[in-house]
């Protein structure tokens, strides 16, 4: 992993938060789809990436997103789980053949039904327990479930408009 | 390595749901709050005309109330006890980051310790109850809004004096829960609900909203009593903190008598 390779991660978690925080956390639909764009962020890292820089880059975008939520810790919490259970859950979902070298797990690259179905459980594992860390004390079960599942949809129909729009298919397929 | 930060995120967790959280990890920090301020100069031109609207008005409010209190050329004032003017003032700030889609949300201001501001401090605006002062640094502040599931307002019905707390409940940005009215009171839908005063966070008589549903309640001895909130907190704007003179002397003593009064 060369240094350009590393800078232009970072700077795209940078942009990722800074679009979070300013645009994104004011977006909510109906008052329950929030949109949590900066997670497809670390679903789409680098398959190669290891767990423990994974994790590292989850805590301080965690943070970073706490920072400007005023949830100290619960995004941090919610995303550390994501990042943890990323790298066994593709190791899971290996195809025949394996896959390519620093390739990014994306809707172009992997195609549809793999990105959903690779997506879609990381995407409620965060959802489930942000809210439900959110709502710890109150007897909110089934709003805060409507939330989860209202949000999760919003975020992957959002992260698969953004990958359309903004990211690139990996030459030479 | 992931326990180990899991642990930090769980921690900060409990440590932030103290109401006087450290200034650090929250929106009053300097880096993120000028970013809310830089972000808050941009947007607030798009909001100018109806915060202009919503001053005009109070400002046409308090006007009424002035001639109402000016003294006629041939009356003479005599101040009957002293304790009820010591009372109270109260600083404008402007909000720079707000939100009320989440259970726990806050309002960050551009107003810190430099301007006088402390934690614990009361939050109003033109249109009632805001929240309080979580937690200040040198130049911004925390607000912990009123739609925040812990925050409790000491709270009276204001046609028969009735006490009891406002609470959000979570739902619906626009409504709370009246709690603590015994069953026997008579309260109607229309009837206002005021602060009560009893803590000195809040003057007497801010108001907070009106109510529009009474339900004995399920399994207890008190009414459930729905409140529509009369502050819009999606269109909040410029707040007013209050200071309150005597609340440091009040505290001191519920503490050493042992009351935990919100």
């Amino acid at each position: 992993m060369n240094s350009i390779r590393v800078i232009s991660i970072l700077l795209t978690g940078f942009v990722y938060l800074v679009f979070q925080v300013l645009v994104l956390k004011n977006l909510v639909l109906f008052g329950t789809a929030f949109c949590f764009l900066y997670i497809s962020y670390i679903i789409l890292l680098p398959l190669d990436l290891k767990t423990i820089p994974t994790l590292l880059i989850s805590f301080f975008l965690g943070l970073g997103v706490d920072l400007f939520y005023d949830t100290l810790g619960i995004h941090t919490a919610a995303l550390l789980v994501i990042g943890f259970v990323r790298h066994r859950w593709v190791l899971v979902l290996l195809p025949k053949g394996g896959y390519d070298d620093d390739l990014q797990p994306s809707l172009l690259n992997m195609g549809l039904g793999w990105f959903l179905s690779y997506s879609l459980p990381l995407v409620l594992i965060h959802h489930t327990l942000f809210f439900y860390i959110e709502s710890l004390g109150t007897d909110l079960f089934f709003t805060s479930l409507q939330k989860v599942i209202a949000s999760a949809i919003f975020v992957l129909v959002m992260s698969i408009i953004v990958q359309l729009l903004l990211y690139r298919r990996r030459r030479g397929i | 390595m992931f326990v180990l930060l899991e642990v930090m995120a769980i921690s900060l967790i409990v440590s932030n749901n103290s109401q006087q959280g450290s200034a650090f990890f929250n929106s009053s920090n300097k880096l993120s709050g000028s970013v809310f301020l830089t972000q808050s100069n941009v947007v607030d031109y798009f909001s100018l005309s109806s915060v202009n609207k919503s001053l005009m008005d109070k400002n046409a409010e308090l006007l009424t109330e002035l001639e109402a209190l000016r003294k006629p050329a041939d009356s003479v004032f005599i101040p009957l006890d002293s304790a009820l003017f010591a009372g109270i003032r109260f600083k404008g700030a402007k909000v720079i980051n707000n939100s009320l889609r989440l259970l726990q949300n806050h309002l960050t201001i551009n107003k810190g310790s430099n301007h006088g501001v402390k934690s614990g401090m009361g939050v109003i605006n033109e249109q009632g109850v805001v929240g309080r002062v979580k937690s200040v640094s040198r130049n911004f502040s925390t607000i912990i809004s009123l739609l925040h599931t812990e925050i409790l307002v000491s709270s009276k019905i204001k046609s028969n004096d009735v006490f009891g707390s406002t609470k959000w409940d979570g739902l619906d940005p626009q409504k709370a829960k009246l709690m603590y009215v015994p069953r026997h009171v008579v309260a109607a839908i229309g009837d206002q609900v005021v602060t009560s005063g009893y803590n000195s966070i809040f003057p007497e008589g801010i108001p907070i909203g009106t109510i529009i549903e009474v339900k004995p309640g399920k399994d207890t001895n008190y009414l459930d009593i729905t409140i529509k909130l009369d502050t819009d907190f999606s269109k909040i704007s410029y707040v007013y903190l209050v200071e309150s003179f005597q609340q440091p002397e009040l505290d001191s003593l519920h503490q050493t008598t042992g009351i935990t009064n919100e």
